[in-house]
């Protein structure tokens, strides 16, 4: 469908975090599959962040869970170079028999670091995101912004180059969301993560990322594509940011009412 | 397709936190994190967090007493009364109804005698022995039940049937087929545990939310680690739960199955003991097994169950606190 752009200047020229090609993805018995995204080419550049826009059925998660390796494309490759990719979802996903440390804790061990080192990098992680106190914390202790931070710190302690992210904010309340954008933009410019966030939310989308890609609906395609180069620190009630979103959410709406056609 | 330019260019060449002005806080945290942006952020979030977090304060012991102690020595005060009541205004033949005194007697009697402890420990040992027993048989039983479903479809209903089966139906063919002996009540006690503990696990692990398993997966969590590690601490309310009740079959199946089978090689436990009464028509010794066996199966469930469903559902978060 739509022919890529690359972001803007990855840091090694040639070098990818992420690398679809020509990915499509069917559900259902063969014969009567349904197909969910069509032909989806998309890179993502070291340090590149990248939202995924589109309405309801778009297959934006479906496309994360393909990228995340939870599933297999019908057609079509995925490269991920940087290992197994961190993956966020908007529930907190959080193992509530463990404390908030012992959770980063988990991740660490599955990835093998030696246990004498698991409880300094949990704690290191825990003030990455501000929670210093919040190691021995029960994940039902905690507000829903604290969890998803601890969520957050988490996925870091993957230590992949890639982050994914389902709509992680949508569940909370607008003033912790907005206090979250601010939050992940510091991590992400500490860390130079590559990030892939999914939203349905086309101020988040501009408020936090370098190239926005709009998805279609029915089957989800490349629609298209907005590089943003509005400095960070940005905020959503900039007006660069009030503009930019006007126009995606008139291209967006204009994808929707396609499908009130018939 | 063709990217689209931001128009605004020109009003952003200045850095955005300039325009934090009335409003403040929000939005600061530029790229590193320190300077003023940077602890503005962090107050401000240390702000949310503190007014989005409740504390909720230990309840104090004179609290607990009040609320956990007082109402059930009330009813057991209010029992005792009554029945005192009945006895005294002559409501039934003594051979029949003894008085709380008489039974009293009866236990003060038994304490004397030196047997009280080893009629209770017969029963309590057997009955712990057994559970222990059919935790091991119970517990590999449940996960593959829950985890291949051949299996599920072949044995899941038959499980499931047996909970309904009361476990005193086992006695006649346990006597018959391992003889008047400890073998015979440990068979019985078994059929009547093991099924509530691998049903408790299956239903444990089916209500694991499926968002545990992904995010296991995703950090590499699969297999016998992921099993490990996320599946089993998952299910572990239901499986509480199911312990619970395999405690209550299992003690409930032993005293039926001690009433019935008598042998001398059996020693007397509590059910045994009821029925030796029973044949002496001595009805405060009646009571006093029937209360016995009472004390002894909530008193077990105290110490042992209850606490810890009670510390399973509170790391939980799953407990309703009252206050």
């Amino acid at each position: 469908m739509a022919d890529t752009l690359t972001g803007p200047a990855p840091a090694q020229p040639g070098t990818h975090a992420a690398r679809l090609e020509h990915v499509s993805k069917a559900f259902g018995r063969p014969g009567a599959a349904q197909p969910v995204l069509e032909d989806i080419t998309l890179d993502v550049a070291p340090g590149e962040f990248v939202c995924l826009l589109g309405a309801s059925g778009c297959g934006k998660s479906t496309l994360l869970n393909l990228v995340a390796g939870l599933d297999k494309p019908s057609v079509g490759t995925i490269e991920t170079p940087g290992g197994r990719p961190a993956l966020m979802f908007q529930e907190h996903a959080l193992f509530p028999w463990l404390t908030a440390g012992r959770n980063i804790e988990l991740a660490l061990r599955m990835r093998g670091v030696p246990r004498e080192q698991r409880r300094p990098e949990a704690e290191r992680l825990l003030s990455l995101v501000r929670l210093s106190g919040a190691y021995g914390k029960r994940v039902h202790e905690l507000s829903g912004g604290m969890r998803q931070r601890v969520a957050l710190a988490r996925a870091l302690a993957q230590d992949s180059r890639l982050l994914l992210m389902d709509e992680p904010f949508a569940a909370l309340d607008a003033i912790t969301r907005d206090v979250l954008h601010d939050e992940l933009t510091r991590i992400w410019a500490e860390t130079n993560l590559s990030v892939l966030f999914v939203t349905h939310n086309v101020r988040e989308a501009v408020r936090l990322a370098q190239r926005v890609v709009l998805l279609s609906s029915r089957p989800g395609r490349i629609n298209r594509e907005w590089a943003i180069d509005i400095p960070q620190p940005r905020r959503i009630e900039d007006a660069a940011v009030a503009d930019l979103s006007v126009e995606i959410t008139d291209e967006l709406r204009g994808e929707i009412r396609r499908h009130g056609k018939h | 397709m063709a990217s689209t330019e931001t128009g605004a260019q020109g009003a952003l060449d200045e850095p955005v936190p300039g325009k934090a002005g009335g409003t403040g806080d929000i939005g600061a945290g530029g790229a590193g994190g320190d300077g003023a942006a940077g602890q503005d952020l962090g107050g401000l979030e240390a702000g949310l967090d503190a007014l989005e977090t409740r504390t909720v304060g230990r309840t104090p012991l004179g609290a607990v007493l009040l609320k956990k102690v007082v109402p059930p020595l009330t009813a057991i005060v209010v029992i005792v009364a009554v029945w005192q009541i009945a006895v005294s205004a002559g409501a039934s033949d003594p051979t029949k109804l003894p008085s709380p005194h008489a039974v009293w007697q009866e236990l003060v009697d038994r304490w004397q005698a030196g047997d009280l402890f080893s009629i209770i420990w017969t029963s309590v040992e057997r009955g712990l022995l057994g559970f222990l027993a059919a935790l091991v048989i119970g517990t590999p039983l449940g996960l593959v039940v829950a985890r291949v479903p051949f299996v599920r479809a072949a044995i899941g209903p038959i499980l499931t049937g047996l909970q309904s089966l009361p476990s005193v139906a086992w006695v006649p063919a346990a006597v018959i087929w391992l003889g008047i002996e400890d073998k015979a009540m440990y068979a019985v006690i078994l059929l009547g545990a093991v099924p509530s503990i691998a049903n408790g696990l299956v239903s444990g692990i089916d209500q694991v939310p499926p968002i545990y398993l992904r995010a296991g997966r995703t950090i590499g969590a699969t297999g016998l680690r992921g099993a490990w590690h996320i599946l089993l601490p998952a299910s572990l309310p239901g499986y509480v739960s199911g312990l619970k009740q395999g405690w209550a079959f299992s003690w409930r199946s032993l005293m039926a199955a001690e009433l019935i089978a008598s042998s001398p090689d059996l020693g007397v436990g509590l059910g045994r003991y009821l029925e030796n009464m029973r044949e002496a028509s001595d009805m405060a010794g009646v009571f006093l097994g029937i209360l016995l066996i009472l004390v002894v199966g909530i008193a077990i469930d105290q110490i042992v169950f209850s606490p810890l469903e009670r510390h399973v559902l509170r790391t939980r978060g799953l407990t309703a606190r009252s206050q």
